[in-house]
């Protein structure tokens, strides 16, 4: 209890610190997985795509953040062990962030694709378990978000298979694919703005202060849902057809109307991102911050403190700002062969997927929910190659990244607590 | 250095495109028999060989692609396609330009003339056999638009489409072969006998041109069927 009087709010700085460069790293890094869709099928140029990340990304992580932060916050560890020795916790989530910061870079020197959600839940984890007690971890819960792991790449890959057997029925499969596709394409505006605002709604703005029913939820999501395919639908009917261009390329100009299509999913995609993965960054410092000002005592039902997702948020932007564009570019290019109509659909559901991941609280990887939502339209023979040691190499990442993490974790904690 | 994105590994080499460049040398390889059979016919073998060179050098250019397109199928790929099929495609691709460097290279060496009677109906044959090439070409590049349309609907029809007429074509090569192999033996008696025999061999390559283009053709449409 003295050293979080004493030192309470060095911590607090020192956390920040940890978290805002976590979150820096997010937005350098992973941003550009979840944009590159848009960049590698030409639907944005890298600097929209930075530009509408900056927007969305910051968005999603205010506005739909917060389950997903506390879950970080206090959902993998049980509280009640740390009750009389608050300053072990504090340790261990400042040592977490450390662990899941150096395993990034150390991961990122030698170029191995690890995901910052799984570093830091097994940090957390690794903390907990062998520093305290075991049973102050929430197996149940860690079991849950493991799982889902596994199951929202096999969802977003399942849905993103049925949004694009529907386009080919509804737009491509037709005698006129672009009258066709400028009637339906709005229709896919609509969804994505419909389950991303509901989700919203629902789950992430209560800490803004706004409550609504469920009914009212709906009917402002179907509002913006709609808003959104009115403006899309505009959009589209300024675009240019030019009958010449089909007669080179098939489909040139309805790849044309997909590509508006894209810059929804684009956002969406972005601030489905910003919405779980601000989390990996901040809820360790949220939870830093809560023991620190309630004098170490630690309240389940405490509500988050109100600048720690916008620092979140800005740390993502700043990370994109200052490196995005480097990271786009590398990415961007290596996936010409993804067209607007492919990759609508993959970021669709994946925006989606992860979405409903963050109102549930779970927290994810948004690039690996991608990477089976582009499975899934491959799985609709819809790309021409894909490579499937991706998939191996995600299955090594769950099984290597979760025990450095711990272990990192575990160094880190016994270094502070002998430092205090 | 940025971390190397999963997300962008998962994307290989199209192999589409390249097959596609592969059978567009195919198809140019083999129409430089007209040009071919023409000086040959009106013995100008200086400017014959000059032909036969080029297309040696095609069908290196069409040797290289295809082992180019080996190198961008490696197993683990995941495509709307069966892998096995795909080089099996190339392969077969792959023969005619084989078969036409045959048949110059035969010509060539033997300076072997084609009878003056005989040349009009001749070219006429070689020039629908090259039609089957281009028709099977048309058939490859459709793989682009099966591709977009996740091989099903329409496109599939145009192709069938494509693909009956090839064998059309074929039919008639084959019609064309008998009539050409009735002239080739009322004229024997006025040749040299060895120059008939090698006459028949090259009727019967330039033929399995266009049965190759047929396989390919049905080859494709097995994997439609199939995916």
């Amino acid at each position: 209890m003295e050293i979080i009087a004493h030192y309470g709010n060095l911590l607090i700085f020192f956390a920040a610190i940890v978290g805002f460069f976590m979150a820096w790293g997010i937005g350098a890094n992973d941003v550009a997985n979840a944009m590159g869709t848009s960049v590698g099928s030409k639907a944005l140029t890298i600097k929209q795509a930075i530009i509408i990340a900056m927007i969305f990304e910051f968005a999603g992580a205010y506005l739909a953040g917060g389950e997903v932060t506390s879950t970080i916050r206090k959902g993998i560890i049980n509280s009640a062990y740390f009750i009389h020795t608050p300053e072990l916790l504090v340790y261990g989530m400042i040592s977490a962030l450390l662990a899941a910061g150096t395993w990034l870079l150390i991961a990122s020197y030698y170029g191995w694709p690890v995901s910052t959600t799984h570093s830091i839940v097994g940090a957390i984890i690794g903390f907990s378990a062998v520093g305290v007690s075991v049973d102050s971890v929430e197996w149940g819960e860690v079991m849950g978000i493991v799982g889902s792991w596994v199951v929202t790449p096999l969802i977003a890959g399942w849905i993103s298979y049925k949004i694009f057997m529907s386009s080919q029925k509804l737009i491509f499969n037709t005698s006129d694919p672009i009258k066709n596709a400028k009637k339906y394409v709005p229709f896919y505006m609509f969804l994505a703005g419909f389950v991303l605002s509901l989700v919203t709604i629902t789950k992430g703005l209560k800490h803004v202060g706004l409550h609504f029913s469920f009914i009212e939820s709906l009917e402002i999501a179907a509002a913006i849902g709609l808003v959104v395919a009115i403006i899309g639908r505009i959009y589209i009917s300024t675009i240019k057809i030019d009958p010449e261009a089909d007669q080179s390329m098939h489909y040139a100009n309805v790849e044309k109307i997909f590509a508006a299509l894209m810059i929804v999913t684009a956002c969406a995609m972005a601030f489905a991102h910003g919405s779980n993965d601000v989390a990996n960054a901040i809820g360790p410092l949220a939870a830093v911050v809560n023991i620190v000002q309630n004098n170490g005592i630690i309240s389940g039902s405490s509500q988050l403190i109100w600048w720690i997702l916008p620092l979140g948020g800005v740390g993502i932007i700043l990370g994109l700002a200052i490196f995005g564009h480097r990271v786009m570019a590398t990415i961007g290019t290596g996936i010409t062969h993804l067209t607007p109509s492919r990759g609508f659909a993959a970021e669709l559901s994946a925006a989606m997927t992860v979405v409903i991941a963050s109102g549930t609280g779970l927290p994810i990887s948004t690039t690996q929910t991608l990477v089976g939502a582009v499975l899934g339209v491959g799985m609709a023979h819809g790309i021409a190659a894909l490579n499937l040691n991706v998939v191996r190499s995600i299955v090594i990442s769950w099984v290597v990244t979760l025990p450095v993490g711990a272990g990192l974790s575990i160094i880190f904690f016994y270094i502070l607590k002998a430092v205090f | 250095m940025p971390p190397q994105s999963m997300f962008k590994n998962l994307f290989a080499k199209s192999p589409i495109e390249p097959i596609k460049n592969h059978m567009d040398t195919v198809t140019k390889c083999s129409e430089l028999l007209i040009p071919f059979f023409q000086k040959c016919s009106q013995g100008h073998w200086v400017e014959a060989d000059k032909i036969r060179k080029q297309i040696s050098s095609l069908e290196r250019d069409a040797d290289s692609l295809k082992r180019e397109i080996r190198l961008v199928l490696p197993k683990g790929l995941f495509m709307p396609m069966d892998r096995g099929e795909l080089l099996q495609l190339v392969n077969r691709q792959d023969k005619i330009a084989n078969t036409v460097k045959d048949i110059s290279g035969r010509m060539y060496g033997r300076q072997l003339q084609i009878p003056l009677q005989f040349s009009d109906k001749f070219l006429l044959y070689t020039e629908q056999c090259i039609n089957a090439v281009r028709q099977s070409q048309k058939v490859v590049h459709g793989l682009e638009e099966l591709l977009e349309l996740g091989f099903r609907g329409k496109e599939v029809d145009i192709i069938t489409e494509m693909i009956m007429e090839l064998e059309d074509i074929e039919d008639d090569t084959d019609s064309l072969q008998i009539k050409l192999r009735r002239q080739l033996l009322a004229l024997e008696s006025s040749l040299n006998p060895i120059d008939v025999i090698f006459l028949y061999q090259i009727l019967e390559w330039v033929g399995s041109l266009a049965d190759h283009a047929e396989i390919l053709g049905t080859h494709l449409e097995l994997m439609l069927i199939r995916s």
